[in-house]
């Protein structure tokens, strides 16, 4: 698939000193759903404004549909629908006009049926005439995002959607996403949350330290997760293991105390119960054994550890 | 060219202008009134008339000049600090539009406000005092240029400023002064020798001056001159806007 927004050894230092963002460089294709993941101050939000045009890159550059952001940025921000991570709406206003303002700013000739229908798919169509300050903070979230689908973007960048968001809603709120993927909507969002990344995302990205850590497209990265390992604590410890084991390629862990086997789930017979017996054939007595299964967290974790969080 | 954005700028202030009619329109002219009280009433009893003009109706142009100026300064300044301040702007900043387009927007937003404020005093003087428009096109040209230039100057104050009381700090420390000591109240040839020498340094006079000359073909300084000192003003704005939105000062992170 052809890449709709293409990020090139994008750096962002900002004036405080802060070196948000190293050398990224990210192909989001057309019509995918992202889910960048990674902890606080790991530069998602700085990524997102650099290719919104609301921070200005160190250098680097980015191209959406084939427009460069800078020299073409008309072009580019037409396509780019952005909820940000903060609820910064004016108060006074009322939803409707405040979504009318959004599609307004982007050139787009005003359509009342569209903003209707946008208000509607949100929960929002009876409190059209409300004034924003008189919402929740969950409801403020969802004008966040009817603005940002106003002037009907090609592509849509949501910075923690679903903070605040309660568990109903944000079921809704993933239907709503994959709805617009369905619409040929391409979507990028950041998430604490891995379960949400694991329900929407067709990849995932995982960004650390202003670094890019891995993208991968879900189904291997869960194939992967699909591998579970078989522990053996041992009675005593082993130095070596019998060459009759060797085919088990197992790993020795715990100091020799404990012997670790991988196997996939997907495949047919685990192997499990001939290891077993090889064991005891080869004289090495078990004393207990567990199953363990790493999940997007673990990936997650083990490729975030040791970076600091900040 | 991205009209449509002008146009959602615009209507989207003045609408802030609208819900708080009462601040924006009966403010100033309650304002307006209670200087014509003190100043027409109890100046202008010791003060009978200024080159032929009751000191009534002499006051007039510089009492419009003075609501204008800081109805211009505080509404545009307002308008695009808000929006930094609750952080709404990041909308503006990933718009297709230009930063021109975006200054238009509030800018003629600030103006029209402005200048419905400067139409309701001049009417209101109406009912205080005998008002003679000599040259009403000059009137205009000069009304409306005022209100231009102040709010594309407010603008500017409303992008430096990175706290709500450096929004007032402008205004009251520099501009504030300027315009009373602008021939505002009284005719700076009424000040001795030095005094109007140094007036002359004041922007604010040459404004004061030109307006009042097409109330009543009266001016301190040349008409020549006021005109340049506000197509100076306003393209001095315009370029240090032009400069601020080049660079992202205070704006773009
Ligand atoms: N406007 C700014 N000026 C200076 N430094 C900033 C600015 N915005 C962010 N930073 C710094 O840049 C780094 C990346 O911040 P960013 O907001 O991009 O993180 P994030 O991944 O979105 O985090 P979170 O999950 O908390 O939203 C942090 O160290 C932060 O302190
Ligand atoms: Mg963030």
């Amino acid at each position: 698939m052809p890449a709709i927004v293409s990020v090139k050894n994008l750096t962002k230092r900002y004036d405080s000193g802060t070196h948000a963002l190293k050398d990224v460089s990210l192909d989001i294709e057309d019509g995918e759903i992202l889910a960048l993941l990674g902890p606080n101050g790991a530069g998602k939000t700085t990524l997102i404004s650099c290719i919104c045009g609301i921070a200005s890159a160190t250098s680097g550059t980015v191209t959406v549909d084939g427009h460069d952001n800078v020299r073409d940025y008309r072009a580019a921000r037409r396509l780019i629908g952005l909820v940000p991570q903060e609820i910064n709406l004016e108060p006074f206003e009322t939803v409707m006009n405040t979504v009318r303002f959004s599609r307004g700013l982007f050139g787009k000739a005003p359509d009342d049926a569209h903003l209707e229908r946008v208000l509607r798919q949100l929960s929002l169509w009876d409190k059209k005439d409300s004034q924003v300050r008189a919402l929740s903070g969950g409801m403020k979230r969802r004008v966040l995002i009817a603005k940002a689908l106003s002037h009907e973007p090609k592509v849509l960048f949501l910075d923690e959607p679903t903070a605040g968001v309660d568990v109903g809603l944000r079921k809704e709120m993933w239907d709503t996403v994959s709805d617009l993927q369905k619409h040929g909507v391409t979507i990028i969002l950041t998430t604490h949350y891995i379960e949400e990344a694991e329900a929407m995302a067709d990849r995932i990205g995982v960004i650390s330290g202003g670094e890019i850590k891995l993208v991968r497209d879900k189904a291997g990265l869960m194939r992967e997760l699909g591998r579970k390992r078989f522990v053996i604590e041992l009675g005593e410890a082993v130095d070596m293991l019998p060459a009759a084991l060797k085919d088990y390629r197992l790993e020795r862990a715990a100091g020799g105390c404990e012997l670790v086997y991988t196997y996939d789930t997907q495949g047919d017979g685990t192997g499990i119960r001939r290891l077993l017996n090889d064991l005891s054939a080869a004289g090495i007595t078990a004393r207990d054994v567990r199953t363990e299964q790493s999940s997007l967290e673990d990936i997650f974790v083990d490729l975030v550890d040791g970076e600091g969080r900040s | 060219m991205n009209l449509t954005a002008i146009w959602a700028i615009y209507r989207f202030e003045m609408a802030r202008a609208l819900r708080t009619v009462t601040q924006t329109v009966v403010s100033p002219v309650l304002s307006t009134s209670l200087y014509f009280v003190v100043f027409g009433a109890a100046i202008g009893s010791r003060i009978q008339e200024v080159e032929g003009v009751s000191y009534g109706a002499f006051i007039v142009p510089g009492l419009i000049m003075l609501s204008v100026i800081t109805q211009s300064i505080s509404n545009a300044s307002f308008g695009i600090y808000f929006p930094k301040f609750i952080g709404s702007i990041y909308e503006l900043l990933s718009a297709p539009a230009s930063f021109l387009e975006i200054t238009a927007g509030y800018v003629l937003a600030a103006a029209t406000k402005s200048l419905t404020i400067g139409v309701i005093i001049l009417i209101t003087a109406f009912f205080f005092v005998d008002l003679r428009i000599q040259h009403p096109v000059w009137m205009v040209v000069f009304l409306v240029l005022t209100c231009l230039s102040f709010s594309l100057f407010g603008f500017i104050v409303g992008i430096w400023a990175t706290n709500f009381e450096q929004l007032q700090l402008v205004p009251l420390l520099l501009v504030q002064p300027l315009i009373f000591l602008g021939g505002t109240f009284y005719s700076i040839s009424m000040l001795p020798g030095v005094w109007e020498q140094v007036s002359l340094f004041n922007p604010v006079v040459y404004l004061v001056s030109g307006f009042r000359w097409s109330f009543y073909g009266m001016a301190d300084v040349a008409l020549g001159w006021s005109l340049l000192a506000i197509f100076g003003f306003t393209g001095l704005c315009v370029a240090i806007i032009g400069l601020i939105f080049r660079t992202g000062w205070r704006i773009r992170d």
